[in-house]
């Protein structure tokens, strides 16, 4: 039974980090019509920023318990910096273009940003173990857990929380839903679409940034670490439907559980089984679980 | 019947190849034999994106038609090139048969991703099959050809020279395709299915033969890389890999059955030149080149060799 | 009855928009008949279902005898039931002549490009032949969506709204090629139309919509003239026709 109970809080930890990156690039999708390559670039530079962050903070003598919130600075600095960067530097001279168009853009900025990332801080590990370690563990049953992965969980869904509410509840929130549903007659309404795309794709950095910045304590911060996220983050995506932040939550549970139990009872199928939820999803309900209805063509 | 200049293109190239294959030094011969393999995944990259679709994941295919062609060495003891070829390009078409059937029915990001997700679940199974080597992979060793043993150095020299007679074969096919009813057909479905639909043609079963095509194509180009490099592992079917295809085919366009060979070649240059003196900024300057292409030239570099600009 | 296309009890409804209430409607073979009714009266909606495009909630539609409810647009126009468009469905990045190349080729014609230069011919599309057809003006753009539809021979074909968005001194233009090109070829033509001059003008029968009903079925200067029509179609204070 507590097997059980592991391999299934283990999905929900998995799952919380994918949501973390499903929910950035779900909004980006949604709004500005994006599939944004790029969210793997920004995830690697959180990771990086708060190890290093963190490192200067330790390494000026400072308290342990400090190193969360350089976590949390790493990820509004990335987001803030980045952000503005891609949109207003790159994005806002391609619009218009293509959806497949951007999307290979948006490859070209990750390829880009990946060197940039080994130019800045070299080709080795980087390691920034204290946030992982300091709450020490618990136990399920017999298996002892990190106390850090249900600080994960907790800041998943305190953030998916956060975004609902200032997407269904808030003024700004119903702007941007909007937008989502339709470009133009939102600028045609008055709405700073330039503005709402600009907040979106900062928000959604600033997300990716977040899931590196708390993975970083996890592992070894090296280069490509944010290869893989990309496309499983993608999978999770279109598997809740592009531009639902709560197709983004059901997704992430999904391939999470799914993938969990596959690491526990069929190892060799990890990468398999994640692929192939998302194939299955997409065969079920061609445009993913939560997808918005389209208006007739002729 | 007068050649028209692409054909005269096709076989002036491929004579100056097969010169190669002879008598140029054998890094060169290497160099070419890999452009050539990766072209003619291109090229089969190039028919999807004339009907209008990005496959994301040709990696699938080049990679089941690197892995079938090494297999039938490993497995089979058979160290035939020629089998290799045939079975690299069978195997990869009959995959793509059974997974046309469902990927025919996408489009945009939708197909792109759907493709993407299966070269992953391919390269998910490679990775943790350690009867495959694992992320390793393995050797394979060709010995003879059509029956004919080779031996001392010029197996690699004879199997490039097939490639070429093959690839440019298939390129020539491509291009009376092209110049025929079901290539204005195709590009027809890439402006506007519902017309085509409306004038009475199936748009999912010219998408399922593309897409078949161009799967065969990857095949066989993976059965080419294999035999070029000696060498397969999961990489072939990695992501990374498949975007990598897509960048060449922008890089030369949609234009011309060369432009995939012409770009490939450069590409395979480039690497080469940026891996000895400037690994860290490889990628880098892919993004760069991409972006360049994607914003000034957008027909890729083939635009630069047509005279008369013309709808495609 | 010699009823080429018959429509029997035709449902549609949108949600709390009804489309197609209860519609009735029988065409002889080779009549000329106009279809009018203000936006969102269901005259798009009957030929999209007519068509195949759209599905009707109940009823049927039967060509030559056939039932055409369920099949697809691409089967309904190999029976012999072809379209033009509102909006112009063309072949945006390739020329005119490539257009009808395609269209030629799906019609499996035995001499593609000789039928092509025939259409470009009686469609006065010669000058016109190489240029992008997304590049066309949209009188050119008209013609050529409707010459495609006749690519195949059809023996119903139906229009929607083939003057709308064309120049005023054009579309009586535009109607003569088209209804040339018609004549003698036994072919029951359907159009909708918002101008009642090219109504009055080409249509030998007129049926009017509204609120997915039809209010109105005869000879153009009954219909037209009609106080239902006029109130709910035409506008009750219509200015004399110059």
């Amino acid at each position: 039974m507590s097997n059980l109970a592991g391999v299934v809080f283990d999905g929900v930890v998995y799952s919380s980090w994918l949501f973390l990156m499903a929910a950035g690039l779900t909004l980006i999708y949604g709004v500005m019509r994006i599939l944004n390559i790029a969210h793997g670039s920004l995830y690697a530079l959180g990771a990086y920023t708060a190890a290093t962050l963190a490192g200067a903070w330790l390494a000026a003598g400072q308290a342990a318990v400090g190193t969360y919130a350089m976590l949390a600075v790493a990820a509004l600095l990335v987001g803030l910096v980045m952000g503005p960067l891609l949109e207003r530097g790159l994005l806002k001279w391609m619009y218009g273009k293509d959806e497949i168009v951007l999307l290979l853009i948006t490859y070209a900025a990750f390829l880009v940003l990946e060197d940039v990332i080994k130019l800045l801080w070299g080709v080795e590990s980087k390691m920034i173990a204290e946030p992982y370690a300091l709450p020490g563990n618990f136990q399920i049953g017999t298996l002892a857990y990190p106390v850090y992965n249900l600080i994960l969980i907790a800041v998943a869904i305190f953030t998916g929380l956060a975004l609902a509410w200032a997407l269904y509840r808030t003024q700004r929130g119903k702007l941007l839903l909007a937008v989502i549903h339709d470009r133009e007659i939102s600028a045609a309404m008055g709405i700073n679409v330039d503005r709402v795309y600009l907040v979106t794709f900062t928000v959604g950095s600033m997300l990716a940034a977040l899931g590196g910045a708390l993975t970083a304590p996890a592992i070894a911060v090296s280069p490509g670490i944010g290869v893989e996220v990309i496309v499983l983050s993608f999978a999770v995506v279109v598997v809740g439907g592009l531009g639902s932040l709560g197709g983004a939550a059901l997704g992430a549970l999904m391939v999470g559980i799914v993938r969990s139990f596959a690491v526990r009872y069929w190892p060799e199928a990890e990468l398999f089984t994640i692929y192939f939820v998302m194939a299955i999803v997409l065969i079920v309900r061609p445009k993913g679980l939560f997808s918005a209805p389209e208006a007739r063509k002729i | 019947m007068t050649a028209d200049r692409t054909e005269v293109g096709l076989a002036i190239v491929s004579l100056v190849l097969l010169a190669a294959a002879a008598f140029a030094p054998q890094w060169l011969v290497f160099l070419l034999a890999l452009a050539l393999a990766k072209g003619v995944v291109v090229l089969g990259l190039v028919l999807l994106m004339r009907t209008g679709l990005v496959s994301f994941g040709q990696g699938l295919y080049f990679g089941l038609g690197a892995y079938a062609a090494a297999l039938l060495a490993h497995w089979g003891q058979i160290g035939d090139a020629a089998l290799m070829i045939v079975a690299g390009t069978l195997g990869a078409a009959a995959l793509a048969a059974i997974l046309g059937l469902l990927l025919a029915r996408y489009r945009e990001i939708f197909f792109a991703m759907l493709s993407l997700a299966f070269s992953m679940i391919l390269y998910g199974l490679l990775v943790k099959s350690s009867a495959l080597g694992s992320t390793d992979g393995f050797n394979l060793h060709a010995k003879s050809f059509a029956g004919l043993a080779l031996s001392g150095g010029v197996e690699r020299r004879v199997f490039f020279a097939t490639s070429v007679v093959l690839a440019f074969l298939v390129a020539w096919l491509v291009h009376r395709f092209f110049s025929s009813h079901w290539g204005r057909l195709s590009a027809a479905i890439r402006d506007n299915e519902l017309r085509v639909e409306y004038l009475g043609a199936s748009v999912y079963r010219v998408v399922y033969i593309n897409y078949v095509a161009a799967g065969a194509l990857a095949g066989m180009g993976g059965a080419f890389a294999a035999l070029a490099v000696g060498h397969v592992d999961p990489e072939t079917a990695y992501w990374t890999t498949s975007g990598e295809f897509v960048f060449v085919a922008i890089l030369g366009g949609t234009g011309n059955v060369l432009a995939p060979f012409l770009s490939a070649a450069i590409f395979e240059a480039l690497r080469t030149v940026a891996n000895q003196y400037a690994p860290n900024v490889w990628q880098m300057s892919l993004g760069l080149a991409m972006l360049a292409i994607i914003m000034f030239l957008p027909g890729g570099l083939w635009t630069l060799v047509r005279r008369r600009g013309r709808p495609a | 009855m010699s009823a080429v296309l018959a429509a029997d009890g035709l449902q549609k409804n949108f949600g709390a928009v009804t489309a197609a209430a209860g519609v009735n409607l029988a065409f002889e073979r080779e009549s000329i008949v106009s279809l009018i009714g203000a936006n969102g009266a269901g005259k798009t909606t009957f030929l999209n279902m007519v068509t195949g495009y759209l599905k009707p909630d109940r009823g049927s539609i039967r060509f030559e005898g056939r039932e055409l409810t369920g099949l697809s647009p691409r089967e309904i126009t190999a029976l012999g039931i072809c379209r033009s468009f509102q909006i112009p469905q063309l072949f945006q990045s390739l020329s005119v002549r490539e257009n009808l190349l395609v269209a030629e080729g799906i019609a499996h014609a035995e001499r593609i490009e000789e039928a092509t230069d025939a259409v470009l011919g009686r469609f006065g599309l010669g000058a016109y032949a190489a240029q992008a057809a997304g590049l066309l003006p949209e009188g050119v753009r008209k013609l050529l969506d409707v010459a495609m539809a006749l690519v195949a021979k059809p023996k119903v074909l139906l229009l929607d709204e083939p003057t709308s968005g064309v120049a005023a001194d054009e579309k009586f233009g535009i109607m003569d090629l088209v209804m040339g090109a018609v004549r003698g070829e036994g072919i029951t033509v359907l159009f909708v139309e918002h101008d009642m001059d090219i109504v009055s003008r080409y249509a030998s029968r007129v049926v009017a919509f509204y609120d997915g009903r039809v209010i109105a079925d005869g000879e153009p200067r009954a219909v037209l003239g009609a106080d239902e029509v006029r109130r709910y179609v035409i506008g009750e204070n219509t200015h004399a026709a110059h």
